[in-house]
């Protein structure tokens, strides 16, 4: 949070070019930005902004066509085999056949946990997204939103320094995203870490958000990177702020700015 | 219980009642004939007690087929001379001997198509060579009819001195590779982007993607192409009995039958090929169902 905090995702002059049917989309443009630790930085922008592109570039899930992005001063493939970050989909996408221990374990059976230590771990998780009792639960027995829960815990399990979410709460309802998103911060709070969260929503963005990266679309690229100056300790009522307000209304005039040639 | 076994009944009967109708113009002939050599005019009570009786019937009432089921099963074995209560083995005229012949043939050959359609299946997915190249010639050799194909093998096979059980369970194996090749390759393919992009980001190896997504989340697949590859391998062995010069098997049974015109012993082998197909894809249904509600994946 504080200026001398040292970067953790660093991008310079990412450039990324998608080669479709339909011919060539420039997907990402000259993208700088530097996340440090302890970051929440929020990715907000229109569809086809990049926003998710981002952060599949820095999970190593997309290669870029140009320009560096290093992560934890490595490469992200290295990042990616160091299990540098957890990664939250906008599915919570848990296996059907795997009670919701059982999909918290998964990635420490593949990292080669203990027993004993897959099941510490698997309880702390748990406890942490407020999930404890639920263990021996199919996925299907849950709402979506503890689903997502249950997802987010299993990027937790394994201790990663970076957290990557890419609309987790998209699919959820609003009253159930309030919730989720006062339990995100809390989490955020008690772990340090640093979080890279992509959303289409403005008060999520603003409410959570140290810094606010606004993105535009063809091509993707960023228009406005804004500080929070919200405290650190948000209740939800703090939407109704004039600073929440001012905050808010900078994102949607930096949206409307990348908007202003088509639409 | 008793609203899904009524209709089930209620379709039985309609089956049997058009059956017994059949019977009667399909033997008519048959039993005027006899009636006119011998002189007599058949009322037409007569002539319906006649055609569900006859020795060899063009079409056997489901009594006749019953009762000669019975006999060449329990009876046989029971009563028989050569039956298992006098000797100690199954009689060779018993449809319980013919039955385990074609059984255990069938479940070899099922388990060796199963086990060739999983190995290809997991080839195609996980080799892009393999991916172009061998679904083609699956499916080409699917379009060759095993009638044709059996007997080659059979002959082939016995001139290099492999006979017995070997070539019949080849003939099963080669029509219930299919089903099991292209329901895993669905199964296997069933994770979707993001599933497997979850997998990269734990920077799983194959193996580990294998065993922990791909494997459990085509069990659906895998039970649906189970039961379509064993009833596909009965198939297989019963034709492959044809041309084996007969001794044993279903398919052994059948061929006698139409030797020597005996409708009955056709159609009673016909109940148990049947009876040993629903058993069969039974097994799997229920292996199924347990195996799917061990994952909690209640089916």
């Amino acid at each position: 949070m504080s200026a001398e905090a040292t970067p953790v995702i660093e991008a310079r002059g990412l450039n990324l070019v998608f080669d479709t049917a339909d011919g060539q989309v420039q997907a990402l443009k000259d993208v700088d930005l530097t996340i440090r630790k302890g970051d929440f930085v929020s990715f907000i922008g229109p569809s086809g902004c990049g926003k998710t592109t981002f952060l599949r570039v820095v999970a190593d899930l997309e290669q870029p066509t140009g320009g560096t992005v290093t992560v934890n001063g490595m490469t992200p493939e290295a990042a990616r085999k160091a299990r540098a970050y957890g990664y939250v989909f906008q599915a919570a996408g848990l296996y059907p056949w795997r009670t919701i221990a059982g999909n918290v374990r998964l990635p420490l059976e593949i990292m080669g946990y203990s027993r004993a230590e897959q099941a510490e771990r698997v309880a702390r998780v748990l406890e942490l997204v407020e999930l404890t009792g639920f263990e021996k639960k199919y996925p299907w027995q849950l709402s979506g939103g503890m689903q997502q829960r249950a997802s987010i815990a299993r990027a937790l399990a394994f201790d990663a320094d970076i957290l990557l979410m890419d609309e987790p709460f998209g699919a959820l309802d609003e009253i159930v995203r309030d919730r989720l998103n006062e339990e995100l911060l809390r989490l955020w709070r008690r772990t340090g870490k640093t979080i890279g969260f992509v959303t289409h929503s403005i008060p999520e963005a603003v409410y959570l958000s140290t810094r606010i990266v606004v993105m535009s679309p063809r091509p993707g690229r960023i228009t406005d990177v804004i500080e929070s100056p919200l405290p650190v300790e948000r209740p939800l009522d703090i939407r109704d702020t004039p600073e929440f307000i001012a905050v808010a209304h900078r994102v949607r005039e930096g949206l409307r700015e990348g908007h202003s040639y088509d639409e | 219980m008793m609203r899904s076994v009524l209709p089930v009944l209620t379709v039985v009967a309609v089956i049997l009642a058009a059956w017994y109708v059949a019977c009667v113009p399909m033997n008519a002939r048959w039993a005027q004939d006899q009636a006119a050599r011998a002189g007599v005019e058949l009322s037409l009570p007569e002539l319906v007690a006649d055609t569900l009786s006859q020795q060899r019937p063009r079409l056997p009432a489901p009594h006749q087929v019953l009762e000669e089921f019975w006999n060449s099963t329990w009876v046989e074995e029971t009563q028989g001379r050569r039956g298992i209560v006098n000797t100690g083995t199954l009689s060779n005229r018993s449809l319980v001997f013919h039955g385990w012949v074609t059984l255990s043939a069938t479940l070899l050959g099922f388990a060796m198509g199963t086990g060739l359609g999983l190995l290809l299946a997991i080839g195609i997915v996980h080799n892009r060579a393999m991916d172009r190249s061998v679904m083609p010639w699956a499916i080409a050799s699917q379009t060759i009819p095993i009638i044709a194909l059996a007997p080659m093998i059979i002959v082939v096979l016995n001139a290099v001195g492999v006979s017995g059980l070997i070539p019949k369970a080849l003939i099963a194996a080669y029509l219930s590779f299919f089903p099991v090749v292209v329901g895993m390759v669905k199964g296997f393919r069933a994770p979707d982007a993001m599933q497997l992009d979850l997998l990269r980001t734990y920077n799983a190896s194959g193996a580990e993607t294998f065993f922990k997504l791909r494997l459990p989340a085509s069990m659906p697949y895998l039970f649906a192409s189970l039961k379509i590859g064993v009833a596909a391998a009965l198939v297989g062995i019963i034709v492959a009995e044809l041309p084996t010069g007969a001794v044993a098997g279903l398919g052994a049974r059948l061929l006698a039958g139409s030797y020597f015109g005996q409708t009955l012993q056709i159609w009673s082998a016909l109940v148990a090929a049947a009876i040993l197909a629903a058993m069969l894809v039974g097994i799997v249904g229920l292996a199924q169902r347990l195996t799917l509600r061990r994952m909690g994946m209640a089916a």
